[in-house]
């Protein structure tokens, strides 16, 4: 481990799939906050949950520590994190699998009125609940072509 | 300051209370709604208990009397208005707490998630209270039966009386509900004194850790 660099072990750390919406990284979420190097000559990888409770993150420690055995996982809460740190290229991949990517946030309860439906497109689509499958998405329908999909919520 | 032991045993116990819901929300969707508000809070009392101490020793092996939480939050769930007009009252309070501690990672977090708790408890609120005859009915109930309860969440946290208030009376004047005059104030929790209720629920919350000390999935 020693001998890889910081760079070589951050990209492996990026690349790790997220547990629960396997289609994007831990690079492309933002929530791999740090890889560095401590005194002792040891790596540390630094994460943040999406959600104080979220589920995942059990998950998300022995993932990394598979893929880069020996380095010790630290989890930070400040500063929290937010949906404006998924890359465009987190974005994209979400659109492509169905899920709809999160607006720019601002002000308290950011609320993206009309998500773009990621099948077909149209604005005209509905909140169905606040609440997804998971934490940090909500559940939409489109009016047009009738199909249900998640919309990951601002935060 | 925020309490480690006083918030975080109240989010462990609300947590628990909304997770008492799962199976058996109205809907799938509210189902789903309350399971997310529950493991919101779960995750920020285990942040905060961790800070008083071990989590697991602090949930699972303390007695009733060790709890520090407020009497609001252990109130058994009742119907489905008496669930949002608990979430209104104490999640108000909660907002309110974390946004005066924004140099507190927990409540920097929390904040934004209580966003969306505290709005979720308005529009349950102005739906159930502008509804039937029957929700309208079950929300005033609710009122009159939750409101003794708020007098004790001001009393290591003053300044938030104001603007809890301002928010509150806001969503029942949106909600067509009045808030109940004045009456007596039960307290208590803050020292450990509870009632029957919180026994009950960490009955089941610690039961499988008693019974089975040091277990694990």
């Amino acid at each position: 481990m020693s001998n890889r660099g910081v760079a070589e072990i951050r990209a492996v750390a990026a690349a790790v799939p997220d547990p629960e919406l396997p289609v994007v990284t831990l690079g492309d979420l933002g929530i791999l906050r740090d890889v560095r190097r401590t005194g002792d000559g040891g790596i540390e990888v630094v994460i943040t949950p999406t959600y104080s409770g979220c589920p995942a993150m059990d998950a998300i420690r022995d993932d990394l520590r598979r893929a880069l055995p020996g380095v010790s996982v630290v989890t930070v809460l400040s500063p929290p994190w937010t949906t404006d740190w998924i890359t465009e290229e987190g974005r994209r991949k979400l659109r492509e699998h169905g899920i709809s990517p999160p607006g720019p946030t601002g002000g308290p309860v950011a609320l993206t009125l009309a998500p773009a439906c990621p099948r077909c497109g149209s604005l005209r689509t509905r909140l169905v609940s606040r609440y997804g499958s998971t934490a940090c998405q909500a559940h939409f329908a489109c009016r047009d072509c009738l199909e249900p999909f998640d919309h990951v919520k601002e935060i | 300051m925020i309490g480690a032991l006083e918030i975080g045993d109240d989010c462990l116990v609300l947590s628990q209370r909304l997770a008492e819901w799962v199976t058996r929300a109205p809907t799938l969707e509210e189902d789903i709604a309350l399971a997310n508000l529950s493991l919101d809070l779960l995750g920020q009392a285990r942040s905060l208990l961790s800070r008083a101490g071990d989590e697991d020793e602090l949930a699972y092996l303390r007695d009733p009397a060790g709890f520090r939480n407020c009497l609001l939050v252990e109130q058994p769930n009742g119907d489905f208005a008496h669930t949002v007009v608990r979430h209104l009252l104490y999640a108000t309070f909660l907002h309110a707490l974390y946004a005066d501690h924004p140099e507190d990672d927990v409540a920097a977090k929390g904040v934004k998630e209580l966003a969306y708790h505290r709005d979720y408890a308005r529009l349950w609120s102005v739906r159930l209270g502008r509804g039937t005859e029957e929700s309208r009915r079950r929300m005033t109930a609710a009122l009159e039966s939750l409101w003794p309860y708020t007098g004790e969440l001001f009393d290591d946290h003053p300044a938030l009386r104001a603007p809890w208030a301002a928010y509150v009376h806001g969503v029942l004047d949106d909600s067509g509900l009045s808030a109940p005059e004045g009456g007596p104030q039960r307290r208590g929790g803050r020292r450990g004194e509870h009632e029957a209720h919180l026994t009950e629920l960490l009955d089941e919350l610690q039961a499988l850790h008693r019974e089975h000390a040091g277990a694990t999935w």
